[in-house]
């Protein structure tokens, strides 16, 4: 049954554009060569390696040699952080070869890409020591509280650019400040000198300063000196590229270990034959993208405002989850009160809209967006949160398409729910902390108390 | 010629593309999810309706709430309205309890309150693992309406305490559903929370819920089977 495609969900995935698969077409049939081989055929596949590794470069504004490709973004998460400790570890490694993993501190936001939190969390039980930077309530990351967990036992911090679920910016620039502030105020922090430990080490600089730049590559200028970054991390399809191909953006002399070891490829850091078509793409998409992400940018902002403007004219009870202006461009994450975010998916769904939500029913663990709760809204408006991310193929055709099916679909199941919640009564709700560890009773209950407490009754149970 | 009815489970229709083939729903999901059926669509008017009961709250993400007409006489529920807050399965399996109790003219209150939410799944064709959770609140609502028309009648012996001891007073889960939750396969705390959704809002239950899990999982299958 064909019917047409009203793709909202860019942040997930983007179709991949026709000249990037015209580009990549040559290395999925005829020159098929292995890049390591030295007879032509190889030597042409090493060439569009570096080709695209040129193309890359030419974004990020840094050499072609401090790119590796990864299999995905979450690789090269993976490789910036497991990696980055490893070789560190190793450097602070004992003469008698034991490791002091007391000693080493990463800082993450807690608004990370699982890519991120999950490899911190294991790293976390092999004893190195995480510390999650909060947000604000406009959902920027709280600088003076990541400046006072800097430390000489930090290794790397990592912060998002843009978050995945409501694409706030986050000052990057800023941060990449403040730990090469860090950085020149102690020289040589790698090692704290110790008594009686011949360490016989070059100085390296610390701590590292990593970000996931997969959401925002598509619309940001992304150049590594501006935002300070040591690592980088892109992700090819989420800019018109194919699926199967990340890369992180290493900066020449930053101490990094590989995750995967083999053949060698890659500078050795990482091993295994590379994914050729999905490399020559990935450059083609990356060019595509910094020659068009000005044009492209405002285009697409306008249509995003549209969207905006129109469901909160047409619709009641909405509330913009993020930050109003400082946003990726392509980003609207709403709640729309009263009702549950997947079955707004699934009746979207039935219509060719696709869309995206934050509700707990979306999700493996049955538990809400973290990154919406990290923003301090209570669980009623996350179960309720759409995400709409626009690309390059968005029309305004789509944008009219939902508008005009939005607002019966909200009344439908509207009318099948018995909530009706109110606006601007936030404080009265549930908030996260309410929820976690369990420390805090559930917030039904507090309010039962606090309604008896009012009351002025006993709070004993017959 | 007489349409076939359905004996196998329906195929899998609406497929959500993150979670692939576990995920899936029936069309009877999918029909009642989109065609809901005994809506309670206009604000109910004073005494046009026995008997009213609600459960879940909005911060777990299901709530859900039934009015009840009864037949005192016959000992019958003859019509059941419904609103839900959910998701499609949650909708769904309100949609479909609605249909249970009142085909056919009604059932009576003892039968009414015998349902479980295995029941409500085989009617929708299964629902996909991740979601069985979403059905188990309609009973749940179903019973809490009844109780509620027993006490308005004064009928106080015939009140259900839900199972033995309700250990999250939001899904009001209780001993009786982790027991039933561990003979149908789940183990662990994690697959106990996904057919039931015990302490997901409510976390200081976990600790007595896993002990139950334990408690379970021994006297049914076995002390190294834990």
């Amino acid at each position: 049954m064909p019917r047409s495609i009203h793709y909202f969900d860019h942040a997930a995935t983007t179709p991949l554009d026709p000249r990037v698969l015209r580009a990549m077409q040559p290395y999925l049939t005829r020159e098929f060569g292995n890049p390591s081989n030295l007879y032509s055929l190889g030597r042409r596949a090493k060439r569009a390696i570096m080709a695209a590794a040129d193309q890359i470069a030419g974004a990020l504004g840094c050499k072609p040699g401090e790119i590796i490709f990864t299999g995905s973004a979450t690789e090269a998460d993976n490789m910036a952080l497991q990696g980055a400790v490893k070789a560190i570890r190793k450097m602070r490694m004992r003469p008698d070869g034991s490791a002091d993993p007391g000693r080493i501190k990463i800082i993450v936001s807690e608004i990370e890409h699982k890519g991120i939190l999950a490899v911190a969390a294991a790293l976390e039980k092999e004893g190195v020591e995480v510390v999650k930077i909060p947000v604000k309530k406009d959902g920027l990351v709280d600088l003076k509280k990541l400046e006072a967990a800097l430390d000489d036992r930090t290794v790397l911090v990592s912060v998002t650019s843009a978050d995945s679920e409501t694409g706030i910016l986050q000052p990057v620039a800023e941060i990449g400040k403040i730990v090469r502030k860090f950085r020149d105020k102690d020289k040589v922090t790698g090692i704290k000198e110790e008594k009686n430990s011949p360490l016989s080490l070059s100085p390296y600089p610390c701590p590292i300063f990593h970000t996931d730049a997969s959401q925002a590559a598509a619309f940001l200028d992304l150049n590594v000196d501006e935002l300070g970054v040591d690592l980088l991390t892109l992700s090819a399809h989420k800019l018109g590229g194919p699926k199967g191909i990340g890369a992180l953006y290493v900066r020449q002399g930053t101490p990094l270990e590989p995750i995967i070891y083999g053949g060698g490829q890659q500078a050795k850091l990482r091993s295994g034959t590379e994914n050729v078509p999905g490399i020559v793409g990935f450059g083609e998409a990356m060019a595509i993208a910094a020659r068009e992400r000005g044009r492209e940018s405002a285009r697409v902002r306008k249509l995003r405002d549209r969207l905006e403007r129109g469901i909160m004219k047409s619709i009641p009870k909405v509330v913009l989850n993020g930050h109003p202006t400082k946003r990726l461009p392509n980003f609207l994450n709403i709640s729309i009160l009263d009702i549950e975010g997947e079955a707004m998916l699934l009746y979207l769904d039935d219509l060719g809209i696709y869309v995206n939500t934050g509700s707990a029913c979306n999700s493996e663990s049955l538990e809400p967006s973290y990154v919406l709760t990290a923003l301090g809204e209570p669980y009623e408006y996350v179960h309720g949160s759409i995400r709409f991310t626009l690309g390059h193929e968005t029309t305004a055709a789509d944008v009219d398409y939902v508008l005009q099916q939005l607002p019966p679909i909200v009344k439908k199941l509207r009318q099948i729910s018995p909530l009706n919640l109110s606006l601007g009564q936030k404080e009265k709700m549930s908030q996260p902390k309410a929820f976690i560890g369990g420390q805090t009773p559930h917030f039904l209950r507090k309010r039962k108390e606090n309604e008896e407490r009012r009351k002025g009754t006993g709070t004993n149970h017959s | 010629m007489k349409k076939k009815t359905r004996k196998m489970p329906s195929r899998p229709d609406v497929v959500n593309r993150f979670a692939g083939g576990s995920w899936a729903y029936s069309k009877a999901v999918r029909d009642h999810f989109f065609q809901p059926k005994n809506l309670l669509l206009q604000k109910p008017g004073r005494g046009k309706f026995d008997a009213e009961g609600i459960v879940g709250s909005p911060a777990c993400g299901d709530v859900m709430r039934v009015w009840l007409k009864i037949d005192a006489k016959k000992d019958k529920v003859t019509d059941f309205k419904w609103r839900t807050f959910g998701c499609a399965s949650a909708i769904a399996s309100t949609s479909m309890l609605s249909v249970m109790v009142s085909e056919r003219g009604g059932m009576k209150i003892d039968r009414a309150l015998a349902i479980r939410p295995q029941d409500i799944m085989k009617r929708l064709g299964g629902l996909p693992d991740r979601k069985i959770h979403c059905s188990v609140l309609g009973d749940k609502a179903l019973r809490a309406a009844i109780n509620n028309w027993f006490k308005k009648t004064g009928q106080y012996d015939r009140i259900i305490i839900e199972g033995t001891q309700v250990l999250d007073p939001n899904t009001k889960v209780t001993e009786a559903d982790i027991e039933e939750a561990v003979v149908e396969g789940a183990r662990t705390l994690p697959e106990v929370q996904k057919r039931t959704k015990v302490g997901i809002g409510y976390p200081e239950c976990l600790p007595k819920v896993e002990e139950l899990i334990r408690f379970y999982t021994e006297k049914y299958f076995g002390p190294n089977s834990a």
